[in-house]
């Protein structure tokens, strides 16, 4: 057991993984010292020149090339510094790695994972460094979406990405890597598409995905505190999306309130709740409630962000809505 | 009836490439023809007039090498050995296609013979075709890549970012730049403030600007294969400029009418295919020997084409399969 960062725990999968399998090979902007959220510190000493390699700022051939070299046998994981930076090479993301596989009617194989610093988190990083954008993922067949809520779960899930056979977009939300956490000793991996059962309740489902367990895990403590038990989910993949887990839940709870980071606006609670209203209305004794990030660029200014911000307030205000019917 | 496959007549290389450019010809020919008789659903971007850089370079490359291409890559996989029959069925929406009828004309790959995919999007293949290349630098497999593309992707972010990144990593790639003077239907000239749409961008990188009459097959071949040479030996990239023409539209639903008539038939006057049937004859060759060959490639053809409309057409319910690496497309349970 050793208790480790959010980042270190990056660190611990990539490791893990490139200990296991020779083809694990990382790519990315000034990764070979650490990178900027220092999530790669030392695989350039542990692991050599050809397993790690620094790249220019350029995005579409860091994607392309990872792309190219799964084709060819590798594993790569490529670190996109900032999510909001996906827009400048999402052509290679959604149109080629997503769908290679399908239009060649089986013919390539594109085990590869993208990963690095996602989410708003009230960082000051503003509209272009701060974006919740797993929600773009979740549009495009053709992807798997990893997005861990604490170290344990960073270090299960990034190697699962790794081993797994098909593309892997695995979002960290950059105000979780300071948290630490005891680690388990011997290789970790959690399979992907099995959410997990964060706390049993038997009034209201909370569902969250990477920070937003943390929220909801908050807002439980707090409803418990006037009676109102709470269960919360970890989704942790938005695909494979384990909708059983919450439509069971729903059914026991009879209540659901989701909450995302990234905007209401098509953001991915929104086929949560569409799965529930279609598969689980019988269940349900209120109506399916969404907390999520504003419906505008993210701001800056601490008060500002604190109006858009995900907090447990919010939750628990919602919830207490809920509990009327 | 013979077999249509590439490489049926073993006579000289020199035979081996005309037969190969030859058969192409008269393969885009027929899928024009099959075009307009409503027989394809979706468009074609046919190579007519710039075959002799899909077989020039293709006859360079060993089995393991790698190669990539455009939307307009029919001849490129058909050069490195892809089955006529399983892409004409790609074409025809018809079983056994080479992309399983997911692919269409835009995107025939067939990986099996070292040709990883035809791409639509111009441009996004060249970052492809580095991480190909990086791979084998990685494994130190001495594998070379070859990527197709054309004048008109010279202008977008991608270009640069793949060729500045494998000449950093003195990757073994060869970046071969179709220039067929047309960006779609507007002349390359009118689009780049340069006089060569990629020769003149290879100094940026480090590298040498060469250009080569892409409707000479053996210039071709001798360019690109001193280009993989080098690459494979380890000194890196190289970017080539293959001049050429397209013979006919953007696609085959463009009749290219915004081309000027003294053009097309100054360009048609330095077709590949007629020049390299005018060396053979120079060099001797038997034009009855000649005659016999294209008859025979044009008489395969048309058998390939009707057995291939014979065939039934895809099971509806294999459009749910081959997402995912475990077959299916499942995103929830």
């Amino acid at each position: 057991m050793a208790e480790l960062t959010f980042r270190n725990a990056v660190l611990a999968a990539l490791a893990q993984e490139m200990q296991r399998d020779e083809r694990v090979v990382l790519l990315g902007e000034d990764i070979t010292s650490g990178g900027v959220f220092k999530t790669t510190t030392g695989l350039l000493d542990t692991f050599g020149p050809d397993r790690v390699w620094d790249t220019p700022i350029s995005e579409q051939a860091i994607v392309g090339a990872a792309m190219g070299a799964a084709m060819a046998g590798l594993r790569p994981v490529a670190e996109i510094m900032f999510s909001d930076f996906y827009a400048v090479c999402w052509d290679q993301v959604v149109n080629e790695i997503a769908k290679t596989r399908y239009m060649t009617g089986g013919q390539v194989s594109l085990p590869l994972v993208l990963r690095g610093a996602n989410g708003f988190g009230s960082l000051g990083f503003g509209s272009q460094h701060g974006q919740s954008v797993e929600n773009w993922a979740m549009c495009v067949p053709g992807l798997k979406i990893v997005s861990p809520a604490d170290p344990v779960e960073m270090v299960g899930l990034l190697a699962a990405a790794i081993r797994d056979e098909d593309p892997v977009l695995v979002f960290e939300h950059k105000a979780l890597y300071g948290g630490k956490q005891d680690v388990p000793d011997g290789e970790q991996h959690i399979p992907l598409g099995k959410a997990r059962l964060v706390c049993e309740g038997s009034d209201v489902t909370l569902v969250g995905l990477s920070i937003t367990v943390g929220v909801c895990e908050r807002a439980a403590a707090e409803l418990a505190q006037s009676g109102t038990s709470a269960e919360v989910i970890d989704l942790r993949t938005l695909v494979p999306l384990d909708a059983q887990a919450v439509l069971e839940s729903v059914g026991k709870t009879g209540r659901l309130v989701v909450v995302e980071e990234n905007p209401g606006q098509l953001g991915w609670g929104s086929a949560i709740a569409a799965i529930a209203a279609e598969e689980a209305f019988s269940d349900l004794v209120a109506p399916v409630r969404r907390i999520s990030g504003g419906n505008i660029p993210w701001p800056v200014a601490r008060e500002l962000e604190a109006e858009v911000d995900v907090s447990p307030e919010r939750v628990v205000a919602a919830v207490q809505i809920l509990m009327k019917h | 009836m013979p077999d249509v496959t590439l490489g049926t007549v073993p006579d000289t290389a020199a035979t081996s490439c005309y037969e190969q450019m030859l058969f192409i010809r008269r393969f885009l020919e027929r899928v024009d023809v099959l075009y307009r008789q409503g027989q394809l659903h979706g468009p074609a971007h046919l190579g007519l007039g710039q075959e002799a850089i899909a077989v020039g370079a293709a006859s360079m490359l060993g089995p393991e090498d790698y190669s990539i291409g455009t939307y307009r890559g029919h001849a490129h996989a058909l050069a490195r050995g892809a089955s006529p029959e399983a892409v004409l069925a790609e074409l025809l929406g018809r079983v056994g296609g080479i992309c399983a009828g997911k692919g269409g004309s835009m995107h025939i790959t067939s990986v099996e013979h070292g040709y990883y995919g035809s791409y639509a999007i111009v441009g996004a293949h060249l970052p492809i075709a580095v991480g190909l290349a990086w791979a084998s630098r990685i494994k130190k497999t001495k594998q070379v890549t070859v990527c197709f593309f054309g004048d008109g992707a010279v202008n977008i972010g991608a270009f640069h970012e793949a060729v500045n990144l494998a000449a950093l990593w003195s990757l073994p790639i060869v970046f071969v730049c179709e220039n067929n003077q047309y960006m779609e239907y507007s002349p390359i000239s009118t689009m780049i403030p340069v006089e060569r749409p990629a020769a003149d961008r290879a100094s940026a990188y480090g590298l040498d600007r060469i250009v080569v009459d892409g409707n000479d097959v053996h210039a071709v071949a001798e360019s690109v294969g001193a280009a993989v040479d080098t690459a494979r030996r380890g000194g890196g990239p190289a970017l080539i400029e293959a001049d050429t023409y397209r013979l006919k539209g953007h696609s085959a639903a463009d009749a290219g009418a915004y081309r000027p008539a003294e053009e097309v038939q100054r360009w048609r006057g330095s077709d590949p295919l007629m020049r390299e049937r005018a060396a053979l004859q120079a060099a001797g060759a038997d034009e009855q020997e000649l005659i016999r060959l294209e008859t025979r490639v044009a008489v395969g053809i048309s058998g390939m084409a009707d057995r291939v409309l014979a065939r039934p057409r895809p099971d509806p319910a294999s459009v749910w399969t081959d997402m995912w690496a475990d077959g299916g497309s499942r995103w929830r349970n």
